[in-house]
């Protein structure tokens, strides 16, 4: 069954100059419940548009996107929102007060609300650091309290915008791992996006390629029937990395030659 | 080199006292010593570069405001300026706030309200004296207009950019979290905006003092303005370096203790992140 489903969705941006830009165009897409959904793509190809769409914040300028039988059309909290950089987070608050910032603006009992939020802060593996600032924890954990506070709220969905892209390797690896468990254990419908084929590859049920913007849309679907832990080193991951990647080169390059 | 066992033991045998006396000195040493400076840089100045009697050294300036604390003068003049500028910052400050704070947020309002904030802001409150003296008269009323007039546009300002830096991915998440446009004002829009008011407060702080003085020096009964007038007319030049004195420390303590305020009640309201 699917949970969203976006049915030809165009966007066009005006410039200040007043000139028109075509992002994406006859994108068309489904998620189904409970599924990790990545959307790949070049960068400038429109992935963060369908994600803000999809959330919310930005109306298309044709077509639809229905969430659970429903046309999208302001932001709401089924859908839940890990932005790239550290800015969404709440400087003034701290980690667990970030965390349990949407149960507070339910009304949720103090007792009740530091309860759960601790729960989250744990399985985001931030146990111990509740009390510190967002500016007192490093980049990895200040996503973890961003992933905390999406996953307290207790959304339909999740939408990922590329939130392990500002991180160092080794902490992006471990941070994927750990994503890779929370939605083992929790089967939250997630949108993920990146331009990194090898994160989509680790995380992805489907992959959604993009083509090269302006005019983006799905160039094709690829199903990764990979289960629990993958290993980047197995044969059957190096031969979807190779599909995709041989999916997207073209796209890449098409990037490329357009800025150039 | 020390083994750690003789560091240890050097340590015990200074002692804590030791240690918060280096405390102590790293925090406040160089403030101490460049007062000390200051004053021995004056004192030699006035008596060998200048030595004239309209620049009388700093020992002869603390001994008459020894003599005008004792009679309470000094406290009189002091208390008067202060008064003032402490009814006019906040009242100021309390009407800026929710002014910068709709300008900010609403367009409209921001439209409708600039043409007079950036109209007036550029009449320098020194300016709007004469008609604070005619409207007012010369008592309390004129003064508290003054620092009012100075206060509030620095504080709007500053409040409205506030409100007009705040990262959109702070509004989102609060969006996408379930927050209703008012939950989103008190709870995202207002703390974020903080540190900015603050700055403004700061500013319109130091601003103040210039005021009060210009408004005191051309009309007033009390005030460290109206001592410094006073000592022209009567050719006190040791009371107008009292005064001046009492102006430079007055302004440093007050806005010591505003960053202090700010540290200790609002630390965590910094601008990172």
């Amino acid at each position: 069954m699917s949970l969203v489903s976006f049915d030809d969705v165009g966007k066009t941006y005006r410039s200040l100059q007043g000139v028109d830009y075509q992002a994406v165009e006859h994108f068309s897409a489904e998620i189904e419940v409970g599924e990790f959904f990545c959307l790949l793509g070049p960068s400038g190809c429109g992935k963060t548009t369908v994600l803000k769409m999809l959330a919310g914040f930005e109306a298309p300028t044709s077509g639809q996107i229905l969430m659970g039988g429903r046309p999208v059309t302001g932001a709401g909290r089924d859908r839940a929102v890990v932005f790239q950089g550290d800015d969404s987070l709440y400087g003034w608050l701290t980690a667990i007060e970030n965390v349990e910032f949407g149960l507070r603006l339910r009304h949720v009992g103090k007792a009740e609300r530091r309860q759960r939020a601790m729960h989250y802060l744990k399985l985001v593996g931030l146990g111990g650091q509740e009390q510190k600032y967002p500016a007192e924890l490093s980049g990895g954990m200040k996503q973890r309290i961003q992933i905390a506070r999406v996953l307290a709220n207790e959304p339909q969905m999740l939408l990922m915008d590329e939130p392990f892209a500002a991180l160092d390797a080794q902490t992006r690896s471990l941070m994927q791992l750990e994503l890779a468990n929370i939605w083992q254990a929790t089967r939250t419908t997630v949108l993920f996006i990146t331009h990194d084929i090898d994160e989509a590859v680790t995380l992805g049920k489907r992959i959604g390629v993009m083509e090269a913007g302006p005019r983006s849309r799905v160039k094709g679907v690829v199903e990764v029937a990979l289960d629990g832990a993958r290993r980047r080193t197995d044969d059957a991951f190096l031969r979807y990395y190779k599909q995709v990647y041989e999916m997207i080169r073209d796209e890449v390059a098409k990037s490329i030659a357009r800025a150039d | 080199m020390p083994t750690p066992d003789t560091a240890t033991h050097r340590s015990a045998l200074i002692g804590v006292p030791g240690r918060a006396a280096r405390r102590l000195w790293s925090a406040y040493g160089g403030y101490a010593l460049g007062f000390v400076s200051l004053f021995l840089i004056w004192q030699w100045a006035s008596l060998y570069l200048v030595s004239s009697v309209l620049f009388p050294p700093p020992t002869i300036v603390f001994r008459k405001a020894l003599v005008l604390v004792r009679n309470g003068v000094l406290l009189e003049h002091l208390s008067a300026s202060l008064q003032r500028i402490l009814a006019g910052f906040i009242a100021g400050s309390l009407l800026g706030v929710p002014i910068g704070l709709a300008m900010g947020s609403f367009r409209p309002v921001r439209k409708l309200l600039e043409p007079y904030t950036e109209f007036l802001r550029f009449i320098p409150s020194v300016a709007m004296i004469t008609v604070a003296v005619i409207w007012f008269g010369i008592g309390e009323a004129s003064k508290i207009f003054l620092i009012i007039y100075t206060t509030i546009f620095i504080v709007i300002l500053n409040t409205a950019a506030g409100v007009s830096a705040i990262a959109p991915n702070k509004i989102r998440a609060a969006q996408s979290l379930g927050a209703t446009r008012t939950q989103i004002f008190f709870h995202v829009a207002l703390p974020a905006t903080v540190p900015y008011i603050l700055t403004g407060m700061r500013l319109a702080m130091a601003n103040s003092f210039t005021t009060i003085v210009a408004a005191e020096l051309i009309a007033a009964n009390d005030g460290l303005g109206k001592m410094l007038w006073d000592g022209r007319l009567f050719m006190l030049v040791d009371e107008i370096f009292v005064s001046l004195v009492t102006l430079g420390l007055l302004g440093f303590v007050t806005d010591r203790m505003f960053r202090w305020s700010i540290y200790t009640f609002a630390g965590k309201y910094s601008p990172a992140t």
